[in-house]
């Protein structure tokens, strides 16, 4: 006999809500909460990174982050204008650059910066192994970027250009004044997304190393966890990061929401 | 109106042709736009109209063929194409207004990056152009908050705001509403009788009629009948000229 198709619906929702609630009823009865709340909630350990995990962790993650996305901004902007020269030299330099750097994962291009190059060339990039780090978190996050700004450009409608032309304005001013500007608007949904896998990506910079008072979250957290033999540590940062990314990708949702409306 | 041999066409079209691809749009076209002359080009959608109006300011590149505009052969690769075009205003059907910048900004961004005006100086010429399209008190206004109308005619003015020699418009009243299309004409016939040379690709018949110093009419890439608007629209010698004023008249 054939159900009806709602009835089919309602009947498999109910069977994964039955599902989720045994699971659960498993996982509280059968945790060790004792051991739980002295892994993650012990209290003195979390006496004992405040201040530190805000005003030295948090403050070096926002501050790496700031820093790779500016620089990666500038670096795409670059390579975005490459991509759509006439000039096919230029086209293809940027489409090379573009595919190398996104098809190598992130922390292969903080290692050779930090690690590779002073090793290879004996030359130490400005600010030591972090500033060599940053380097490369710019370096790839700038192929990224720039695949995004491109699509920006090119969907500024065709009249703007000619209209800008027509008014005898050349091609720098037309990019800057009027290209740009309406560029920037449309693509600032997904550079703000680009943003927050930056606020994670910094944690790479873990794997090079850095004086006390370089100090970002996730090493922050993986220190804690030696110190104080114990998983507070994690837990903290965890919150940490969750409070810089969620409002960030809440700001997204927003943003694109009014964009869709202005859109319309 | 006939105009002294000795003086240049503002615009000298010889044996234009343009094509897509494979496509010839433009079939080899002659024509020319004498100094304070407003010439309207008709013709069915598709025939080239707007190719060859943005072949004028080389928005589009001519295949082959010459274009001079007062006596300089635009299609030299040599020639300041931006010098040139800010010569030559052009109205769009769409308006295209930057919709990042008020109505003010709107007509002296160009003035500063092209003629290298003050701002001062390119306020007051923005305010006075503005004044003459009759919205002197729209200056703060973004352009997504003026009706269609009004849009153009700060289009008109953004152009004017340059002194251009002459003006291309492209179906300038299409997008609009019909009870804006009248504002937009009346600016149009004042510039016609200051004396403003002008190039006007419309379906607006009466306009061509009363405004117009000569009529082109195009088909499939070729220039069909030209003339005296009265005679062309009154007693036109082609049958496709008539086969197509039978459907807009
Ligand atoms: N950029 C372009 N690429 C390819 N074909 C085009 C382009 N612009 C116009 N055309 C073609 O050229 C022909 C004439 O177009 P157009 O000059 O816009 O005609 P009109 O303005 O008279 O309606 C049309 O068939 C159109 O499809
Ligand atoms: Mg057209």
């Amino acid at each position: 006999m054939t159900l009806k198709r709602t009835t089919r619906r309602r009947l498999r929702d109910g069977g994964a809500y039955v599902v989720l609630l045994a699971a659960i009823v498993v996982l509280v009865t059968t945790a060790d909460r004792e051991a739980i709340s002295k892994n993650f909630l012990d209290g003195e350990t979390w006496r004992g990174m405040w201040p530190d995990i805000v005003l030295i962790a948090a403050k070096n993650t926002v501050k790496y982050t700031v820093i790779a996305f500016a620089g990666g901004i500038a670096l795409a902007l670059v390579l975005a204008l490459m991509r759509l020269s006439p000039l096919r030299l230029y086209r293809w330099l940027a489409t090379g650059y573009i595919e190398f750097f996104r098809g190598l994962p992130a922390l292969v291009v903080i290692i050779f910066m930090a690690l590779g190059v002073p090793l290879a060339f004996g030359w130490t990039p400005p600010g030591g192994t972090i500033g060599a780090g940053l380097i490369a978190l710019i370096m790839v996050s700038g192929a990224y970027m720039a695949e995004t700004l491109r699509a920006g450009i090119q969907a500024v409608p065709k009249g703007q250009r000619e209209a800008a032309q027509s008014l005898g304005m050349n091609g720098f001013w037309t990019m800057l004044t009027v290209v740009l500007p309406q560029a920037i608007r449309i693509v600032i949904p997904p550079l703000t997304n680009e943003f927050i896998l930056l606020v994670k990506d910094t944690s790479l910079l873990t794997f090079v190393g850095m004086q006390a008072d370089q100090v970002e979250l996730t090493s922050f957290g993986q220190q804690g966890l030696v110190n104080y033999s114990n998983a507070s540590p994690l837990l903290a940062i965890a919150l940490v990061y969750l409070v810089i990314s969620i409002p960030a990708s809440q700001l997204v949702a927003f943003l694109e929401r009014r964009q869709q409306r202005a859109s319309r | 109106m006939s105009t002294s041999p000795m003086t240049t066409p503002a615009i000298q079209v010889s044996d234009l042709h343009k094509s897509f691809g494979e496509h010839e749009v433009l079939k080899g076209i002659d024509f020319h736009v004498d100094q304070s002359q407003v010439v309207c080009v008709i013709g069915p959608s598709g025939s080239g109209k707007s190719t060859l109006l943005r072949c004028v300011n080389r928005l589009e590149e001519p295949t082959s063929g010459k274009i001079l505009v007062e006596g300089i052969d635009i299609t030299d690769p040599e020639v300041d194409l931006d010098a040139v075009r800010s010569r030559i205003g052009m109205v769009f059907q769409q308006f295209n207004l930057f919709p990042h910048m008020n109505v003010l900004k709107n007509l002296c961004v160009a003035q500063r990056r092209v003629k290298g005006r003050s701002k001062a100086e390119a306020v007051e010429v923005a305010r006075r152009n503005l004044a003459k399209v009759g919205l002197a008190d729209r200056e703060n206004v973004y352009p997504a908050h003026l009706s269609g109308g009004q849009q153009q005619r700060v289009a008109i003015a953004r152009a004017l705001s340059m002194d251009p020699d002459m003006m291309l418009f492209d179906e300038p009243t299409s997008a609009l509403d019909p009870e804006l299309v009248g504002d937009v004409l009346a600016v149009m016939r004042d510039l016609a009788s200051e004396g403003m040379t002008m190039m006007v690709v419309t379906h607006e018949m009466g306009f061509a009629r009363e405004v117009g110093d000569n009529l082109v009419f195009m088909d499939g890439g070729v220039i069909v009948e030209e003339g005296d608007p009265h005679q062309v629209l009154g007693d036109p010698q082609h049958q496709r000229t008539q086969a197509f004023l039978s459907k807009v008249l």
